[in-house]
């Protein structure tokens, strides 16, 4: 394979950048713009390091350079089919039920990339 | 939804402000009170500096909603021409190609297939898939920042008009080598497959859920190593079983072409799910292009 992306190591966060950029350049319509909140879940696997340098990469030499990105990090939180109860995970992506030990678990939060909103400066 | 917050401490928790989608319980005991709320509810008015404090506007967009409008443009393009577009992920080296070559040797002639081959600065897949009729398009993923680690739904469709989808039936989309990436982009693909060779270990499912949740068919591959190795298939099936029960396994190799039939059965399967009776082709192949 002539691959030669370190794998598990992938910059996803590169494409975030571009499609943020994307959004906020047409929302803000020339308008400045100071942050940029973003409501993530820990399912997408996004490493803030890295977004955050991403985005000055992706914003440098715009009129969006020197905004920062924040992010809200959405739990996983999954519902049990076998037994109804509800998981929180705190620590490791294990997708079982605490309660049963069940796998089949349907995700309710987690899954989020969404932005929320930007904060703009005063004119 | 309700609004999460990160913390310096590196806690989160929601604030309940939405009545219409909470069947969960929430532990709120860890919660500073009428303290925490007032610091931490700021957005709109903690720039101290300002008078009025800066306007801000809501967006509510999702951030790979434009990707996502493309692959359902991908995916109409496919039915509308009759073709079943599989997704091939894995993590490099896995065998992705190995797989296609073998399947691109073995298909029936009746099955007329296309390849799009997303691989980063080489064509040297492509090359290893030449001269068994199928039509590839190859698509280098190399951007200006060193190359990208996964296909997207626009990468897919500028491939598109390389391809004469009226003469396809079955198109493999190989995705680059990555197992994180690859998981998060819709291309527009029927199918999603995931190769999974045992040098690989087994704990990669636990590491790595979001990519194989995504799949709904995941082929072991190299099975002809097991005895050189200190693979434990046993638990590598259960730890995929615990973040994809729904999966479909197949065990095979690439190399000996043991297993590859139930691969074959179920590409034919999924291309007579997709695909109305009354179109499938029962006309000889057209010459191979090229």
């Amino acid at each position: 394979m002539g691959n030669r992306s370190g794998w598990g190591t992938g910059m996803h966060e590169l494409s975030m950048c571009e499609s943020i950029y994307e959004i906020v350049d047409r929302t803000a319509a020339g308008r400045p713009v100071t942050v940029i909140h973003l409501q993530v879940g820990q399912l997408r696997q996004v490493v803030p390091d890295t977004l955050a340098y991403c985005w000055t990469v992706v914003s440098d030499q715009t009129t969006l350079a020197g905004s920062q990105l924040v992010v809200d990090t959405v739990p996983v939180t999954l519902r049990c089919r076998d037994c109804s109860s509800t998981t929180t995970l705190t620590d490791e992506l294990l997708l079982l039920c605490t309660q049963c030990d069940g796998a089949d678990v349907s995700v309710t939060t987690g899954e989020e990339l969404m932005l929320t909103s930007l904060e703009l400066a005063e004119a | 939804m309700g609004r999460f917050h990160k913390h310096q401490d590196g806690t989160d928790h929601e604030h309940g402000g939405d009545q219409l989608d909470h069947q969960h319980d929430h532990q709120h005991d860890d919660h500073g009170g009428a303290g925490d709320r007032g610091a931490r509810h700021a957005d709109l008015g903690d720039m101290s500096g300002y008078q009025t404090g800066p306007e801000r506007v809501v967006v509510l967009e999702r951030i790979f909603g434009e990707n996502d409008r493309l692959a359902a443009a991908n995916r109409s393009t496919f039915d509308a021409a009759g073709v079943t577009a599989i997704n091939m992920m894995s993590s490099p080296g896995a065998g992705k190609t190995a797989i296609l070559r073998q399947t691109l040797a073995s298909l029936p002639d009746t099955t007329r297939v296309a390849i799009i081959e997303g691989d980063i600065e080489t064509s040297l897949d492509a090359e290893r898939l030449a001269g068994f009729g199928a039509q590839i398009a190859l698509l280098n993923t190399a951007s200006g920042f060193g190359g990208e680690c996964h296909l997207d739904a626009p990468m897919v469709a500028s491939a598109l008009p390389r391809l004469d989808l009226a003469t396809v039936d079955l198109l493999f989309i190989e995705n680059v080598g990555n197992l994180v990436c690859p998981a998060e982009f819709d291309v527009g693909a029927h199918h999603r497959v995931m190769v999974y060779s045992i040098t690989e270990g087994e704990e990669k499912p636990l590491k790595y859920p979001v990519m194989f949740r995504s799949v709904e068919l995941v082929l072991v591959n190299k099975l002809d190593l097991l005895p050189h190795l200190d693979f434990d298939l046993t638990l590598f099936l259960r730890n995929l079983a615990s973040v994809n029960p729904a999966a479909t396994v197949l065990q095979v190799s690439a190399r000996s072409t043991e297993g590859l039939g139930l691969w074959y059965d179920w590409l034919a399967e999924v291309g007579q799910r997709s695909r109305p009776a009354a179109t499938i082709s029962a006309t000889p192949r057209a010459d191979p292009p090229g």
